[in-house]
């Protein structure tokens, strides 16, 4: 390097500093893969232990009968509590996305979007705590339905944000071409926007759903002990659920409890798996289908 | 145009009749649709405010019999009637630091790889897989580790770590069982991985190729377009998502109360048992028989609160005063 022109037959091979920084890079860019296998191996051991250790205690018994051989009323009693908490979130949710995207200024939008970011952010446990205090304290009484308006405060900035992602994608045209029809707002909010966002606000929804299935903190809190023995769907009594039975198996250290909550597990996080999965898949579609449109 | 439009004939009085009716319906129709969606909206706030209330209202008994006091007394005797968060404010601090210390480069790194280095078709395999992880109810994590992971950091882990590095008291002899602050830690940095790794991967996308390329083009490594043109434009967007994920870590209750042992001493070592804030909550919520006790549960849920609402709020501040707007958890 110390005379002007360099040497035009010198062959290029990297040298002296150059050599360092691609060896930085090197290792750097094998560091980063490696972070991506730590996290991939993790989830696949994860998911084989359930799998491996829970597959034997799963049959049909198991999911449709009763305790001591099965598990069928907290299979029940999660369908209620997480049907209920949807029933309640779903409109909200969509209503509030509608508000964010087709009537709000950008002066109240601020503060609603900041409250669900906050929501989203808030504890699950605080959530249970807040429940217990509201519901469950001034009618002395444990009720499922106490742990739906948990979820549902769970599930709520998750199906609103989902929405308002697909509402954003609704096309401008079709707006303008309802307007220009002379449809009023809410009709063509009613008659065009939502029917062509609902494919993506359904799955939003059952991406809600499946996080709403594995939340234990709302339910142990409200549900601490429910009966397992019998059938029941009646939200204003106690519902036993597979992630607080999960829980309470976990806390007693039984062998016997141990293969009936890996058991369960394996239905919750196949049931979770495959709705996630499905949902992000069908979203991804709806949502390419929406940004050709 | 002028001439498409044909002079319109003078409405009879009836089809006059039915289209104000019919506007009047509109009208209202907006009015109702715009009511009820405004009525959801500011629902959601009310909840947000009523959930501050009602934790406080309910954490009020013990707010005035124990003061301030009780963020550094570090007596938990529900027997005795004598309660303090001292002990549960130190694990919950040293869990979260730990899981963010350690899991907070794992999934920058994370990022980058999905963002930056994988090809298209392992990007689109690996990314759903790490959003999986966060899928992973945290009673089924806390439950896995109970049973597999604690044992295996109890027989590999603590003998390896207190052998090399036990002149550090934070890793002292091993314990009787694997249930400890450090398997509790090690579960977090777990769930705080895929939050972090997919708001950072978003954000990496996001920068500009042309300035990738060029940095490229003058001589520069890949590991110098991250640190020169990656790494910079993005910082306060990571930043944000690490308080996302920070958030995340002090408010897990109930697979942290499944492998942390529910102590109440402070150790300096990683390996024995403690217990945190919320975990503490969760694991006594449901047996607590006094008003002081559940009282008390509530203090320590005021205290996690207002943690928690600090991290979430300088996060959103950070991504909006720097131009993020997706500063949001999944």
């Amino acid at each position: 390097m110390s005379g002007g022109v360099p040497d035009p037959a010198a062959p290029l091979t990297p040298s002296g500093n150059l050599r360092r920084r691609q060896l930085i890079s090197k290792v750097t860019e094998y560091g980063a893969t490696a972070a991506a296998i730590v996290a991939v191996t993790v989830l696949v051991i994860v998911i084989y232990t359930v799998v491996a250790r829970g597959a034997s205690a799963v049959s049909l018994d198991f999911i449709f009968t009763a305790a001591p051989t099965g598990v069928g009323p907290a299979l029940l009693g999660t369908a209620v509590i997480v049907a209920i908490a949807t029933a309640i979130a779903m409109p909200l949710g969509v209503l509030i996305a509608l508000f964010l995207t087709e009537f709000s200024g950008a002066r109240i939008a601020g503060p609603i979007r900041l409250t669900l970011d906050l929501m989203n952010g808030l504890p699950s446990i605080i959530i249970a705590l807040f429940v217990v205090q509201m519901l469950v304290k001034p009618e002395h009484k444990n009720t499922a339905f106490a742990g739906s308006v948990a979820l549902a405060i769970i599930m709520l900035p998750l199906i609103a944000r989902g929405s308002i992602e697909v509402l954003l994608l609704v096309p401008h045209s079709m707006r303008e071409a309802s307007d220009a029809l002379g449809v009023s707002r809410w009709r063509s909010v009613v008659g065009v926007i939502v029917p062509t966002a609902l494919g993506g606000i359904v799955t939003s929804t059952v991406l809600a759903v499946a996080r709403a299935a594995g939340e234990t903190a709302p339910l142990l809190l409200t549900n601490p002990v429910a009966n397992l023995s019998a059938f029941s769907v009646d939200p204003f009594g106690e519902l036993p659920s597979i992630p607080v039975r999960i829980y309470s198996l976990s806390e007693e250290g039984n062998p016997e409890g141990f293969t009936q909550a890996w058991g369960m597990a394996l239905l919750l996080v196949a049931f979770i798996l495959f709705a996630s999965l499905g949902a992000r898949a069908l979203l991804a579609r709806s949502k390419r289908k929406l940004a050709s449109a | 145009m002028s001439s498409t439009v044909a002079p319109a004939a003078p409405p009879t009085p009836r089809a006059d009749r039915s289209r104000s009716r019919r506007k009047k319906a509109d009208r209202i129709g907006d009015r109702v649709l715009y009511g009820i969606c405004l009525a959801a909206a500011l629902l959601a706030v009310a909840v947000i405010v009523l959930v501050v209330y009602q934790v406080v209202h309910g954490a009020a008994p013990a707010i005035s019999k124990f003061g301030l006091g009780f963020l550094v007394d570090t007596t938990w005797q529900p027997n005795f009637g004598e309660f303090g968060a001292g002990s549960l404010l130190f694990g919950t601090v040293v869990t979260s630091s730990f899981a963010l210390a350690l899991g907070a480069p794992i999934a920058i790194s994370i990022g980058l790889y999905l963002s930056l280095l994988a090809p298209t078709g392992v990007r689109g395999v690996v990314s759903p897989l790490v959003e999986m992880l966060a899928a992973i109810p945290s009673v089924i994590l806390g439950f896995w580790g109970v049973l597999v992971l604690a044992p295996f950091v109890h027989e590999h882990f603590e003998p390896a770590l207190h052998g090399s590095l036990g002149f550090l008291p934070i890793f002292g002899a091993a314990e009787t069982t694997g249930l400890s602050v450090f398997t509790a830690s090690l579960i977090l940095t777990i769930m705080v991985i895929p939050i972090i790794a997919s708001i950072s991967r978003d954000l990496f996308l996001a920068v500009p190729k042309d300035l990738q390329d060029g940095a490229s083009a003058l001589g520069a490594t890949r590991w110098e377009v991250v640190r020169g043109v990656v790494m910079p434009s993005t910082s306060s967007g990571v930043i944000a998502a690490c308080l996302l994920g920070l958030g995340r870590a002090l408010g897990e209750a109930i697979a942290v109360a499944q492998v942390i042992g529910a102590g109440s001493e402070i150790h300096a070592s990683l390996f024995k048992t403690g217990d945190t804030l919320a975990a503490r909550i969760a694991n006594q919520f449901p047996g607590a028989l006094t008003e002081l006790h559940k009282a008390s549960l509530f203090y320590l849920g005021v205290i996690l609160l207002v943690i928690g609402l600090i991290s979430n709020l300088t996060a959103q501040w950070i991504g909006r005063r720097f131009g993020y707007r997706g500063a949001t958890a999944r």
